[in-house]
């Protein structure tokens, strides 16, 4: 029945641009042709050595076009694609080191078109509280500030941390979140370090 | 001059010396030094987006280019020749392009078809820095002034100024690249913040969005230059990590345009000064 009424939806949508051709007011979508086509203007080229990088994919697309509040039907299936992405340690250790990744979380640099190649800091007080001792953070994301230690330390929610760092979307489809392993963003390593910050009980954030 | 350059000195001694101390109260202290900055930099006298209007008026007035002409008989909209108002309405329609554009789009125009000017280096002086002065962002400071006080007003009147307000707005909620960002993903949301820096909302009609596109072109003091709306565009994406975005492509016109229309009404006062 969800699937017939998102189907019945699909058609209806797909018919809007063939009904007001020249965006009869404001307010209505753009013809996606004239998006593609504008897009493609606006980013001609990749970058030398961004060959690997995802410039749109499926999940994005989704999210674009239903401003982050996907349909039901839809909302599983990306849920689904994305947690296939994920690539736990080999070992199963999570954890690394969290005076690293209290380093990464404070820097913001790497992999704009101005960067040479670098290691990618995670940026991650750009949007959320962690360290108290840090007063420099944003708003963009929930305070995590006792993380680890609101969790009891559980192995399964450490997985689950690093889970998110890796593709916040297996969790949230269109989540605010960078999916920082998804995308090459961060290192194995780097997220390990992240996951410590989060939950070594000798972590700041856990003070 | 001697003062003019006395003052900045002195300012940028006086955030320097904000920056030192510890972080919370420095959030305070900075933008307290940074209030007295904007009110010490606000007459026409101390603020160096100024010296770009007086620059521009010069460019907009001196003969070039293979016709050996000015950009004076140049229609921005309200006539040719005609500056009072003609930033407040744009981007919009020019029907001898059949196209939307904005300011920087317009003066390449006119500056190949009426001055017949090369535009190859003054599009590779695009972005000012040390050593690079840019008649770009110095001819839209001094247009764009010719605007102050007023408001915008984006009728979209024209089918295509329609279109474009929608791509513009597809635009800012388009997901893309290397971190998932949009422009909605830092401005959709009220009362929000990055680190310490206060981000507007610009997606809904209000202050926010009437402050933000009403205080540009501004002199930024981080960057010692007067940068236009298609340089903030090009370092938001930047920031978003995306590849470089095209200047003078139609989609960051766009986007100039869904932004103009969402702060309708709002009173310009340019160049202004920020961080």
């Amino acid at each position: 029945m969800r699937t017939f009424f998102f189907a019945a939806l699909v058609v209806l949508a797909a018919q809007v641009p063939a009904l007001s051709p020249a965006v009869a007011q404001v307010g209505a979508p753009p013809d996606p042709a004239a998006l593609e086509r504008v897009t493609k203007a606006m980013w001609p080229k990749r970058p030398e050595g961004w060959e690997n990088r995802i410039s749109y994919d499926e999940t994005q697309a989704a999210c674009s076009r239903f401003r982050n509040e996907l349909p039901q039907a839809e909302f599983e299936r990306v849920r689904a694609r994305e947690a296939a992405t994920i690539r736990f340690p080999a070992d199963g250790n999570v954890l690394g080191d969290w005076k690293a990744g209290q380093k990464y979380a404070n820097d913001g640099r790497g992999g704009t078109f101005t960067d040479r190649p670098m290691t990618n800091g995670a940026n991650c007080y750009a949007c959320h509280q962690m360290d108290l001792a840090e007063l420099s953070y944003g708003t963009l994301g929930p305070p995590l500030v006792g993380y680890g230690k609101l969790r009891n330390y559980a192995p399964e929610e450490a997985r689950a941390a690093y889970a998110k760092i890796y593709n916040s979307m297996a969790t949230m489809p269109c989540s605010t979140m960078p999916r920082f392993g998804y995308h090459g963003f961060l290192t194995e390593q780097q997220m390990k370090d992240l996951t410590a910050f989060l939950f070594d009980p000798a972590s700041p954030v856990n003070k | 001059m001697r003062t003019r350059r006395g003052c900045v000195a002195a300012c940028a001694a006086i955030l320097l010396l904000a920056a030192g101390s510890a972080p919370a109260q420095q959030a305070v202290d900075t933008e307290k030094e940074l209030e007295k900055y904007r009110q010490m930099m606000s007459d026409p006298m101390s603020n160096p987006g100024f010296l770009n209007v007086d620059r521009g008026e010069a460019l907009w007035t001196q003969k070039r280019g293979a016709r050996n002409a000015s950009l004076e008989t140049c229609d921005l909209g309200m006539g040719p020749g005609k500056l009072e108002g003609a930033f407040a309405r744009l981007p919009r329609y020019f029907a001898d392009v059949d196209q939307v554009m904005d300011l920087e789009q317009r003066l390449k125009h006119c500056m190949e078809t009426i001055q017949g000017l090369d535009t190859a280096d003054i599009l590779r002086r695009r972005f000012g820095a040390p050593g690079r002065v840019s008649d770009m962002e110095d001819l839209v400071a001094f247009i764009a002034n010719k605007s102050s006080g007023m408001k915008f007003e984006v009728p979209l009147s024209h089918p295509k100024e329609r279109e474009a307000y929608a791509i513009g707005e597809a635009l800012f909620y388009r997901r893309s690249d290397f971190m998932d960002f949009s422009c909605a993903t830092c401005h959709g949301e009220e009362g929000k913040r990055i680190r310490l820096q206060p981000l507007p909302q610009l997606n809904k009609p209000g202050r926010d969005a009437q402050m933000t596109m009403g205080s540009w072109p501004t002199y930024r003091v981080s960057q010692s230059q007067t940068r236009t709306m298609q340089h903030r565009l090009w370092d938001c994406y930047r920031q978003m990590r995306t590849p470089e975005p095209v200047y003078l492509s139609e989609g960051i016109t766009a986007l100039t345009l869904y932004l103009v229309k969402t702060a309708e009404g709002g009173e310009i006062q340019v160049p202004s000064i920020k961080r």
